[in-house]
């Protein structure tokens, strides 16, 4: 570097660049919380079944192997929109279908992957199938590409 | 070493690499599950090993961090550490809870310890990388409170170096962020959110600063080049470190829920995301370049090259290669991503902490001029070992990543493969990289096997024209 480019310049571009950059961030944060997202995540949907749902799907770690909105592990499916792909978007056939799952798990099919048996209760299926609904409606730009997610 | 209490270092560093042994037996497994995949079902799930795996990662690369905190604040501030026994003492909290921690993720149900933990006080758990139970995530800010204390404190009673300061503006930044691990709240879309002001935050923010710290500081050590060089080049990178990394963190929020504007600020910002690391490349090689000595330690220089080029590499280019909006669209959660994922943390925080104990721990073990040559060359073995192997585990994950995105993401719905289907058609990529895995540990075994060679290097006297060793 040239010697005209001096250490205080330097420190300055680093103390007044990162400055205005977190303070835009911070706006921009204020921006999408309060203004853009609620539009977007369908919160007045939010029920108590759906939090409740969030809790079983945290509790038992199921991001450990699978992907929600395209985060978390890429073991096993993603399940933004397991309720398009599995319960063709109806609440009913989605819940039949979880319970059908839930209880049928590990298959025990050598050199398969596994899904371990959560003991899941009929309540339980039924608040997480209820999350995972409610997450397949998020405004997210359109990912997945298709069905398969 | 010129004060005692830099000492303190070594167990960090020890228990950093008994965990990172740890951390790849587990990424072996992993390995395996993705080609067999009922390996070790029901005793150790996939997704336990994981969370081991990513924890014990995490944890070992604090340790390190810290231990480089501990060795170098003290010598740059030229004082006593301002407390030897706080650090012990936050040694075995933060080791004990770790160690605890991991034990309950493999022998306790998860849903039964976060009901132990008492979780539903405060749910954090159950998200990626913070699987820690609650009071795990306590005492863990708990011990970076204390750690900070200690580090400002003997910072401030001495001579305040760049090098310091951005190394705790960097450690302050970890702190005050991991704050935002306690948010959990019931929206899933906030959660996600503010779940990456702790990770993407971390990882391509402050844990930037802490990076280039540590390079400068070997380097001032390894090459002699004054000081005054050295420090306004850290400037410059941890300004475009965070100039592009802030508003980068666009490039999570493409598709998890918030607005469209954010598809062309993460683009565009994240695209600049590499220039960092390669400034810290230019930075590694040009010091090396100018050095005003041949500093006996070779494979430390060689471990400071290397993270720079790696971390540019992985971060930047693999990271560069998927970020783009349209291009991410296609790519986000594949194998692509964890491609990325392997080759960044490995070239930017596993590499400099590797350097920083290359570096720091013959000096410690009264070496001061670095281990014998053979001691160095097992070392360097170790080096080119674990990074090639680090290097094809990238490829392989990145051919199954393609292959992925070619069979499941870019047909029609009605065309496109199913994700297991999908699976089974990559798999002979997750078997190439179950290998290149298996060379990896090997490489750590050897990189091991170097520090039980006796010995020291010899101090050559014409090598050494530049200024004393022990005055940078």
């Amino acid at each position: 570097m040239a010697e005209r480019f001096t250490k205080s310049m330097a420190r300055n571009i680093y103390l007044g660049g990162s400055t205005f950059f977190i303070l835009l961030f911070l706006v921009l944060t204020f921006d999408t919380q309060s203004r853009a997202m609620p539009e977007r995540d369908n919160r007045d949907k939010l029920t108590e079944q759906v939090v409740r749902g969030k809790h079983v799907w945290e509790n038992n770690n199921c991001v450990g192997c699978h992907s929600l909105m395209g985060e978390g592990a890429y073991f096993a499916p993603e399940l933004a929109n397991v309720f398009d792909r599995r319960g063709v978007g109806d609440s009913d056939i989605f819940k039949a279908y979880m319970n059908a799952w839930m209880n049928a798990m590990p298959t025990n099919v050598p050199g398969r992957r596994q899904m371990p048996q959560f003991n899941l209760t009929d309540q339980e299926i039924n608040d997480l199938s209820s999350f995972l609904e409610w997450t397949s409606k998020i405004d997210d730009n359109g990912w997945p590409p298709n069905i398969e997610g | 070493m010129k004060y005692q209490s830099q000492r303190v270092a070594m167990p960090y560093f020890i228990f950093a690499l008994i965990l990172f042994a740890g951390q790849i037996v587990f990424g072996l497994i992993l390995g395996m599950q993705y080609v067999v995949g009922d390996f070790l079902f029901p005793e150790i799930p996939f997704n336990v090993a994981r969370m081991v795996h990513t924890n014990l990662l995490i944890v070992w690369l604090l340790f390190g961090f810290m231990g480089a905190t501990y060795y170098l604040v003290p010598e740059e501030a030229q004082t006593e550490l301002y407390s030897p026994l706080l650090a012990w003492i936050l040694f075995w909290v933060f080791a004990v809870a770790g160690t605890l921690t991991i034990l309950g993720y493999l022998f306790v149900d998860y849903a039964t310890l976060a009901d132990i933990t008492m979780n539903k006080l405060l749910p954090t758990m159950g998200r990626e990388f913070l699987e820690q139970p609650t009071i795990t995530k306590i005492g863990m800010a708990l011990v970076f409170a204390g750690f900070l204390f200690n580090i400002i404190m003997t910072a401030l009673k001495g001579r305040k170096t760049v090098v310091n300061i951005v190394l705790i503006t960097g450690l302050i930044g970890l702190t005050v962020l991991w704050l935002f691990s306690f948010y959990n709240p019931s929206n899933l879309t906030t959660d996600k959110y503010f779940w990456w002001f702790v990770v993407h935050l971390w990882v391509e923010g402050v844990w930037e600063l802490i990076m280039g710290a540590i390079l400068a500081y070997v380097l001032i050590k390894i090459t002699g080049v004054d000081r005054e060089v050295i420090e306004k080049w850290l400037y410059v990178i941890i300004a475009m470190a965070l100039i592009t990394g802030i508003i980068g963190t666009g490039h999570h929020f493409f598709w998890i829920g918030p607005p469209e504007y954010w598809l062309w600020l993460g683009s565009v910002f994240s695209a600049l995301e590499p220039l960092p690391f390669f400034m810290m490349v230019l930075f590694a090689f040009t010091m090396i370049n100018r050095r005003k000595r041949n500093h006996p330690n070779k494979v430390a220089a060689l471990w400071a090259m290397g993270t720079a080029v790696m971390a540019f590499l992985g971060a930047g280019v693999w990271g560069f290669l998927h970020t783009l909006a349209p291009i991410n669209y296609y790519t986000h959660g594949t194998q692509l991503t964890a491609a990325h994922g392997h080759m960044a943390f490995y070239g930017a925080y596993v590499m400099i902490v590797l350097t920083i104990i290359s570096y720091a721990m013959p000096i410690m073990r009264g070496r001061p001029y670095g281990n014998s040559n053979t001691a160095q060359v097992v070392e360097m073995w170790g080096f080119w070992l674990m990074t090639i192997s680090m290097v094809f585990i990238t490829l392989f994950l990145t051919g199954a990543g393609i292959l992925q995105i070619w069979l499941q993401r870019i047909p029609e719905s009605g065309e496109a493969l199913s994700f297991m289907a999908t699976q089974d058609n990559i798999a002979i990529f997750y078997w190439a990289r179950m290998i290149a895995g298996c060379f990896f540990m090997a490489g750590l075994v050897v990189y091991f096997g170097s520090f039980f060679i006796k010995g020291q290097a010899s101090f050559d006297e014409e090598v050494h024209s530049g200024p004393a060793l022990q005055d940078a």
